[in-house]
């Protein structure tokens, strides 16, 4: 069985567990299995998009630099940390930055040898589609997701920015719905899919928040979808929150349903 | 109106953006899902910068209302990245002393059970330095 190194972050080990129970789960039964670098820390939630941030950025390096020296790619499953964990990667490949990080870095006990973006780094999806196969998930299959009609909820962080996200197009991606249709379900293509829930702005603004959630659950109910399908925790929790009438799921949950592994966890 | 100057200099630094490759289209504020919350929008973010009014938006609470969700970066057609711009503002108030826009001792009345963690270490990194 393929190892690959995997990043949970923190939301997986609290507020998300199912996310990350049945990515495991799911991973072992597609024949990869998800080992988490033992000096992963959290990834600090947001990528700052500023040439001058150096320290908030330290945590994710840690990461791909313990992948690398595995000899592993990067997997990641939560949009947030898929997202910063890209960003980063792809600001260490320019070498005035990798510089001041790695000198700073250099005080760490083990870091011992440079890092200068070298990780191949994956969202789970990502890695179903290119390495396993949406062909394989679909003969893995054993309870098809037949006659649900769900909608793909991409939000902004697992698409943008896509020249460094590069996960799909960003303006018409298509992944998501792949995946579904692997699962047996039928995908429902909608306006605001591709369109922010709020985000953090839940703590700063509630009521702006709430503007922005309902904006997408409401398309995606009258585009005729029984549930949507999110990567994203706080997705999940700004849909909910602000009153979906439609239930938020995360894929994994999806993929273990069909791949016949959910009946693995118990509450 | 040196000062001006220097906190242009500045913006621009942080940012690494380049004003006057906009083409005034306006796609951007277009596009900008939080455009009702804001005085001032992205196309106006970048216009201001270019002509050196600085100050209004170092004050103004639209740098707090952006969600980095780069669509008007994404969807520029000159490749100017307005998002980045309004990051960078955020992040001259920020920093400077008792500036922060929240408080931690604030968050826990703001979180609920249900609040995942990921909106707490992301506020940590808006709000706060
Ligand atoms: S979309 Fe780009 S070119 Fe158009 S107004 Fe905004 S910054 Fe300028
Ligand atoms: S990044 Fe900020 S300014 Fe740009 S579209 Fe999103 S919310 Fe608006």
């Amino acid at each position: 069985m393929k190892t690959v190194s995997y990043y949970p972050g923190c939301t997986l080990r609290n507020k998300a567990k199912n996310l990350d129970f049945y990515a495991r789960a799911c991973a072992e039964k597609l024949g990869f299995s998800l080992c988490e670098p033992e000096t992963w820390q959290c990834c600090g939630g947001a990528f700052t998009a500023s040439e001058d941030e150096i320290a908030t950025k330290l945590s994710a390096v840690r990461a791909l630099k313990a992948a690398r020296d595995a000899g592993q790619p990067l997997v990641t499953v939560c949009s947030a940390c898929h997202n910063v964990i890209k960003r980063t990667n792809e600001a260490m490949k320019n070498a005035s930055f990798a510089d001041k990080v790695n000198a700073y870095m250099a005080q760490d006990d083990d870091f011992k040898t440079e890092y200068h973006g070298e990780t191949r780094v994956y969202h789970y999806l990502e890695y179903l589609r290119d390495v396993v196969g949406f062909d394989r998930v679909k003969e893995a299959v054993v309870h098809p997701l037949s006659d649900r009609k769900l909608a793909a909820y991409y939000g902004c962080l697992l698409l943008r920015p896509g020249k460094v996200m590069a996960f799909d197009d960003p303006e018409n991606p298509v992944i998501i719905e792949d995946f579904l249709r692997a699962l047996g379900a039928e995908p429902v293509v909608y306006a605001m899919r591709n369109e922010c829930c709020g985000g953090h702005l839940c703590l700063e603004d509630a009521e702006a928040t709430k503007k922005r959630s309902n904006a997408v659950s409401d398309s995606a109910k009258n585009h005729g979808a029984s549930a949507i399908v999110t990567a994203c925790p706080l997705c999940r929790y700004n849909l909910i929150k602000n009153g979906s009438e439609l239930p938020v799921i995360y894929f994994t949950e999806l993929l273990a349903e069909a791949l016949g592994v959910k009946e693995a966890r118990n509450g | 109106m040196a000062d001006e100057k220097r906190l242009q200099e500045q913006i621009l630094r942080i940012s690494g953006v380049n004003p006057r490759k906009c083409m005034k289209c306006g796609k951007c504020s277009a596009t900008c899902p939080s455009y009702d919350e804001m005085e001032y929008h992205p196309h106006e973010f970048v216009a201001m910068v270019e002509a050196g009014e600085i100050e209004p938006l170092l004050r103004s609470e639209s740098v707090f209302k952006c969600l980095s969700c780069m669509a008007c970066v994404e969807r520029c057609p000159r490749g100017v990245e307005p998002g980045k711009l309004v990051e960078a503002f955020r992040l001259a108030v920020v920093r400077t002393k008792d500036s922060e826009r929240l408080k931690p001792d604030d968050l826990p009345a703001l979180a609920d059970d249900e609040l995942p963690q990921q909106a707490v270490v992301t506020a940590f990194r808006k709000y706060l330095k």
